[in-house]
């Protein structure tokens, strides 16, 4: 077997682990890490339930290897609530029901994580652009942008992110 | 899936990357941005005994301007690319053809390099570069060589490219002030690879006559598809919208693509000739100052 060490923060916090070299990011996040919000729907780069972010970009973690991202700064679902308390984006996906089965959740979150932070008063348009790689088989989308909406406008009088 | 074992090499400067793929030759797959490769390496359907990761490799990164020409480093991320106001600038083909290449997350990992190297016969950057007749320089451990998109693209999914050779960058030559260009495809969803894709240039004189013209297309063969002969026609007369849909009908008509699950071969002549059209139209729109 191929390992190798690595030391990688995620969420603030610093991991050091030995992986197998095969072993993909989402993987790693998943056993090594038991942060298993993050979520693996297709495997191969389609479905965007996977979608972290690393060094502050949107990414799929099914085509990362953890190897990877040594040295580097990842943000997952985990990391987005204080503690009990939701967060803008979050508390907008449960007003809006924005989720049903809550498969796809984590993925929309992080893809829209980084993308209110680039655009942060987005059109409708603009919204479905940034969720195209992103899929939901049960809400459909219109709640998922009535959502970002809301925590666009959430977070335009509320300073944090 | 999960990917089948590899041996993982990650060196941190091109000269070592250059001595890893010549030692290990075909047994070694390059890893660049992964959006194409790690799906295959998922799906089982390659199986390395080495990945050489550039990842770790400063200075493959980065776009310039240069004699006239816009240079762009292979590990370049396609979002980079995307929000780069120097290829607004000096490539607005290239800058039109970005967004629609996969999604965001995908652009954000993506490379310029990777994608050539890659060569999907559906996908927008081999192209643009062919469109621009551009070059993609390569280097060995033995050297260095400069190939034609036309040299460089050879096949389905192939290249020019021997397996101890790396793609380092592509230089695109700029585009001047009286040349518009449009890039438009056709896709099944938005992000998709394109059924049909045409890359558009065309340079006006001060009395509007066409003094150049290129056009190239994705999605209808194992390789762009130039289409010189059909382009020259333009040159020399007014592009009026009939001159437009003479060309337009031309490109639909030498076109052989191959029918697939996604689209037939006569509805892909089809959109071909239509997006044409559509593409030189508002090329010459931008290049009377239209619209731009």
């Amino acid at each position: 077997m191929i390992e190798r060490a690595i030391r990688v923060t995620v969420n603030g916090r610093v991991y050091e682990r030995t992986v197998e070299a095969r072993k993909t990011l989402a993987d790693f996040l998943r056993d090594d890490l038991e942060l298993t919000g993050t979520h693996l729907g297709c495997e191969h780069g389609v479905c965007g339930a996977c979608t972290i972010i690393v060094d502050g970009a949107a990414v799929r973690s099914c085509l990362l290897f953890a190897v990877q991202v040594h040295g580097r700064d990842v943000q997952t679902v985990e990391g987005l609530a204080d503690g009990e308390t939701l967060n803008p984006l979050q508390e907008a996906f449960r007003e809006h029901h924005g989720l049903q089965c809550g498969f796809c959740t984590p993925g929309f979150l992080m893809t829209l994580t980084c993308f209110l932070r680039e655009c942060p008063d987005p059109s409708d348009a603009q919204i479905r652009e940034a969720i195209s790689g992103n899929l939901c088989r049960c809400t459909g989308y219109q709640n998922i942008v009535a959502a970002a909406s809301a925590a666009a406008r959430s977070l335009a009088t509320s300073p944090r992110s | 899936m999960k990917p089948p074992r590899f041996d993982y090499l990650a060196p941190t400067s091109l000269d070592e990357a250059l001595a890893l793929l010549g030692q290990h030759g075909e047994e070694a797959k390059i890893l660049a941005g992964g959006q194409s490769l790690v799906p295959l390496l998922n799906f089982r359907l390659v199986r390395p005994a080495y990945l050489v990761d550039l990842n770790e490799i400063r200075g493959l990164d980065g776009i310039r301007a240069d004699d006239g020409h816009l240079v762009i480093g292979a590990m370049t991320r396609q979002r980079a690319v995307e929000t780069s106001a120097l290829v607004r600038e000096r490539c607005p083909l290239l800058a039109e053809a970005m967004p629609q290449i996969g999604h965001v997350q995908i652009r954000n990992r993506g490379t310029v390099g990777g994608s050539l190297a890659h060569a999907d016969p559906a996908a927008e950057l081999p192209a643009v570069v062919a469109a621009l007749d551009g070059e993609v320089v390569l280097r060995s451990a033995r050297g260095r060589r400069v190939l034609k998109a036309e040299q460089f693209f050879v096949g389905y999914l192939t290249t020019a490219a021997d397996p101890t050779e790396l793609v380092i960058e592509v230089k695109l030559p700029a585009t001047s002030r009286r040349t518009g260009s449009a890039f438009l495809e056709v896709s099944r969803r938005h992000g998709d690879f394109a059924l049909v894709g045409v890359a558009a240039t065309l340079t006006l004189d001060e009395a509007g006559v066409c003094t150049a013209c290129a056009l190239a297309l994705t999605g209808v063969g194992p390789t762009p598809a130039v289409a010189r002969d059909a382009a020259r026609a333009l040159v020399g007369g007014k592009p009026s919208p009939q001159a437009i849909e003479d060309v337009s009908r031309h490109v639909s008509q030498t076109l052989r693509p191959d029918s697939d699950l996604h689209a037939s071969s006569d509805y892909r002549k089809d959109v071909a000739g239509v997006l044409t059209r559509r593409a030189l139209t508002r090329a010459a729109e931008r290049a009377r100052g239209e619209g731009r």
